[in-house]
């Protein structure tokens, strides 16, 4: 057994410890943050390339993100694209992180219970919108950035809006904590693809896309309207239908939306 | 000698296994088993800890006073951590995402408190970084044999690869929803301690 050396010692033993101990973890932290860095920020950008149904395959999604994306920062009270030079450095499109910008006090305002529908409880004053740009640098798919609660967690994702503003190109959540195999299918290709093609907004700008519970029927009328359920995972399927409620809705980006079509 | 090296590595699979046996570091082994390549992560996490801590805590075993042993095991265990969830963050970002705060956790996995207190505290190094390693896989197997039928009949895949082409792809296989919850691992690892006590009758508890 251990043996015991007085006051003197145990001070001198839990100093050793702790010095090693931290040279050891800082020089990991900073041997390892420049490739941890990288590692998150092409983890973003693919996120925002396949919401996007952009193909980056063997290809420097990097270089890719450059040519194709325009950021742009987008008030969301007023639905105006904000002026960068005014803007707080957090809020910058280099800058902006969705993570951060989010929770933090100084760029949220609170939501009332009732429109609250996402759970999310505050909504930032401005949200990033990524801009497709085609050869002609005209504006081709929206990215948008979406959050709301599942069962678990709070899904962070994209979804992706044609320059028609009524269709859907994509969709993709690049973090949540919904159970693998049940919730965790919002990763699913297959139902990922599924969103491709369907009406968001019908001609009168309402919003008519909704998640429903089981298989869409695809004999009715609503059936381009109209997004499989999840399998064994109701709630996680309801956190995407108010997700795309909220977001899509007047209290999200709604007001950006109406000025885009204002300006068409 | 030779034997005994031989033992400390091979005893904790069956003998005396961490989970089965001593049943400690049950929480991971529910939450990161949904898939095999998480729980080989995860493995190699606790292999990478618990090994070193062993080592370290038995190569300083002498000067560590009585009375702040455990908070200086935890500051050697916890940096260990620190360092295994950095490095899995620069090298395996896909999956340290699914893993999330459960590389963390490894901290207050009794297992590794546990051999730190029980063996390397009173053993020289090479027996307790042989004692860590054995342990570790250990816990790797039953984390590996949990997780490849969780992941086989859950999702019908290995490592990812499709085995079983599962109805939502398009397949044949329904998905067994339930082997992708928690409590399916609570089963397997029951049926494990099972087979385990089977052949070995003298783990069974006296009644």
């Amino acid at each position: 057994m251990p043996a015991d050396g007085g006051t003197k010692k145990t001070i001198l033993v839990a100093l050793g410890v702790c010095l090693v101990s931290s040279i050891f973890v800082s020089s990991a932290a900073v041997g390892l943050s420049a490739i941890i860095d990288q590692n998150k920020k092409i983890d973003r950008i693919t996120n925002i390339l396949q919401a996007g149904d952009i193909e980056y395959a063997n290809q420097d999604p990097e270089q890719i993100f450059t040519e194709k994306i325009k950021s742009v920062i987008v008030e969301i009270e007023s639905g105006n694209v904000a002026d960068e030079a005014n803007l707080a450095d957090e809020l910058k499109p280099e800058n902006f992180s969705i993570m951060d910008v989010t929770k933090n006090p100084q760029f949220t305002s609170s939501i009332s219970a009732s429109n609250d529908v996402a759970g999310i409880k505050t909504k930032p004053t401005h949200m990033i919108v990524y801009e497709v740009l085609d050869k002609e640098e005209n504006v081709e798919k929206y990215i948008l950035p979406i959050y709301g609660k599942g069962l678990w967690s709070t899904m962070y994702g994209f979804i992706a809006l044609d320059k028609d503003l009524q269709t859907v190109r994509g969709i993709t959540f690049y973090q949540h904590g919904e159970t693998p195999g049940l919730g965790g299918e919002v990763d699913n290709p297959r139902w990922k693809a599924s969103w491709k093609g369907k009406t968001l907004y019908d001609d009168s700008g309402e919003l008519v896309l909704e998640v429903i519970k089981g298989q869409v029927d695809q004999s009715s009328d609503k059936a381009n309207r109209q997004i499989d359920g999840l399998s064994g995972s109701t709630i996680t399927t309801r956190g995407v239908d108010n997700t795309i409620e909220f977001w899509l809705g007047e209290n999200g980006y709604g007001p950006f939306i109406e000025k885009l079509r204002g300006g068409a | 000698m030779w034997k005994k090296y031989k033992d400390l590595l091979l005893d904790p699979f069956f003998k005396n296994n961490p989970i089965a046996l001593q049943i400690l570091g049950i929480c991971s082994a529910l939450a990161v088993t949904s898939q095999l390549k998480t729980s080989l992560v995860m493995s190699l996490a606790v292999i990478f800890v618990l090994t070193f801590s062993n080592l370290f805590v038995s190569l300083i075993r002498k000067h560590i006073p009585g009375s702040i042993r455990i908070i200086v095991e935890m500051t050697i265990i916890a940096s260990l951590v620190i360092i295994a969830d950095q490095l899995i963050k620069a090298f395996a970002y896909d999956v340290s995402k699914q893993l999330s705060v459960y590389v963390g956790l490894i901290i207050t996995n009794c297992i590794i408190m546990g051999r730190a207190e029980a063996y390397a505290l009173q053993n020289p190094p090479g027996k307790s970084i042989m004692d860590g390693i054995g342990n570790a896989l250990g816990y790797s197997f039953v984390l590996l044999f949990v997780a490849f039928f969780r992941e086989l009949f859950g999702s019908g895949k290995l490592m990812g690869f499709t085995i079983l082409q599962s109805t939502t792809e398009g397949g044949w296989y329904p998905t067994n929803g339930m082997f992708l919850l928690s409590p399916s691992a609570f089963i397997l690892i029951g049926l494990l301690i099972w087979m385990i006590r089977a052949y070995y009758p003298e783990q069974i508890e006296e009644e």
